[in-house]
């Protein structure tokens, strides 16, 4: 198999991981079983490799201009130390990356990306920051990232560092901290609904930290978890997966992500104009969960009709693990998005009956 | 990777034993082992007729969902209804858990499948 490999690649392949190809990427899609790493971070703690995503520092007097121009959450409200969840969009408003903004002071920060965009990300932000007093460097390569997520996450990190983990809020970042005695900087995020940390380090580092983590962890019931239950995670937390909740034709308004664009900021964005329009003209359409009341599992790309019309496309379903039934999201019409309307989900040319339902999946379950 | 004997194969790791007119058809181990633990199964109805390389039903792990096709051509004159309640069985024993018995409707195509031998081969190369 092609692909590139993170530095703890023989560690997944040792510890039985399935390896598949993302984003060119050799990762495990599991080792143990989809289910088990679930409910390992739903109930004790998994731990992920996300070395494959992307690191992009902005540096410079201007950094907090530029970013309030690029990305559509208001950068200039941030606190040092603070991380807001964002996007970058094209001037139709649709989407470039969903991301991490992490600031460490007002002239230097670090974007966390995707993985499958880190040189479609990185190409756009060195073209938008012509005439801005910004240096940017693509940090990827010499970055390593561990997600260490559920409710005993701090519990065993607090075992590898010395500081009090309690001092550090839910999307907040501490820089030089010690873990395992390697420096690395670690922020109070994650994408699967649990408390949990990200650590990211140089590298050299990351095998140790891993290594220290699984040991510790065994009395708290960690389990190394893979890719498949990462998305699972993350779709019953109700959050976005770009390609399929959002992307170059689904905007952040459709996706029902209007928090995170801050149409009424006084700085200019790329796309607010856009924006601003849809959002007083109303919506065409509109994300929805749905829950199946006929026999199946919905998956990405399935269509949504209703008496025979087509009216829109699950943009992610799964027989959820937590919820141990079948849900999805999907993007359909405006006029059918009502809680309560039932719509026909296309599995394999048969329609199977579903209702719309609030995306809120583990707090209405 | 588990091959049974006197079976026939496709490349898509489904497998047939003939008894008489009839056959049994499934998933191979290989099947099984790639999709990872099966939560779901989608049979056909009997008396559904089929040709062969044509999907007659579904897998489906948490992750992806696989069709499955007709070794051969025929009518389903029996589906494994235990299956739909625990698909598990899958996992467990893909040769003994059968998904359909069916009619078989032209015994020449058998020839254009793989011996259990070829199969083998087939699998190494795979690798």
């Amino acid at each position: 198999m092609d692909g590139r490999k993170t530095p703890l690649y023989e560690e997944h392949v040792k510890l039985g991981g399935k390896i598949v190809n993302y984003a060119g990427w050799l990762l495990p899609v599991q080792y143990e079983g989809l289910v088990p790493e679930h409910e390992a971070v739903r109930n004790q703690a998994g731990l992920f490799d996300v070395s494959h995503m992307g690191a992009i520092r902005v540096a410079g007097k201007e950094a907090e201009k530029f970013l309030d121009y690029l990305l559509t959450n208001d950068i200039s409200k941030m606190n040092d130390n603070q991380v807001v969840y964002t996007f970058m969009c094209y001037p139709h408003g649709g989407v470039v990356d969903d991301l991490l903004t992490y600031k460490f002071n007002n002239e230097e920060y670090v974007l966390i990306v995707n993985a499958a965009n880190i040189d479609k990300d990185y190409d756009w932000i060195m073209d938008k920051k012509e005439g801005f007093d910004v240096e940017v460097e693509n940090q990827s390569d010499e970055t390593s990232i561990l997600a260490l997520q559920g409710p005993e996450a701090v519990n065993i990190l607090q075992k590898l560092v010395d500081i009090d983990l309690s001092e550090i809020k839910s999307f907040y970042l501490r820089r030089d901290v010690k873990v395992a005695g390697i420096n690395c900087m670690i922020s109070r995020t994650g994408y699967t609904g649990e408390d949990g940390f990200e650590i990211y380090v140089d590298n050299e580092g990351v095998l140790k930290i891993w290594n220290e983590l699984l040991e510790v962890g065994k009395d708290f019931g960690l389990k190394p978890a893979g890719l498949g239950c990462r998305d699972t995670l993350r779709f019953e937390a109700t959050l976005p997966l770009y390609g399929q909740e959002l992307s170059e034709e689904i905007n952040p308004l459709e996706a029902g992500l209007k928090f995170f664009v801050k149409l009424k900021k006084e700085a200019d964005f790329i796309g607010k104009e856009a924006l601003v329009k849809m959002n007083e003209e109303g919506l065409k359409r509109k994300m929805v969960g749905f829950e199946l009341k006929g026999r199946g599992i919905p998956r990405d790309g399935y269509e949504v009709q209703k008496d025979g019309k087509v009216i829109g496309h699950v943009t992610t379903g799964y027989m959820s693990p937590t919820l141990k039934k079948s849900i999805g999201n999907a993007l359909i019409d405006i006029n059918e998005s009502e809680i309560g309307n039932e719509i026909d989900i296309m599995i394999r040319n048969k329609p199977v009956k579903a209702v719309v339902r609030d995306r809120k999946f583990l707090q209405n379950r | 990777m588990k091959v049974m004997k006197d079976l026939y194969y496709t490349k898509d790791h489904e497998w047939v034993k003939v008894e008489g007119d009839l056959a049994f058809v499934g998933i191979a181990d290989f099947a099984q082992s790639s999709l990872g633990d099966i939560v779901y199964v989608e049979l056909p109805e009997v008396d559904d007729e089929f040709d062969k390389e044509e999907a007659f039903g579904a897998v489906e792990s948490v992750k992806a969902a696989s069709d499955v096709f007709m070794p051969i051509g025929g009518k389903v004159v029996e589906v494994n209804e235990e299956l739909i309640d625990d698909p598990a069985l899958l996992n467990s024993d893909p040769y003994e858990n059968w998904m359909i018995k069916i009619e078989i409707k032209d015994k020449a195509e058998l020839d254009e499948l793989m011996t259990s031998e070829e199969y083998e081969k087939f699998l190494a190369e795979e690798e």
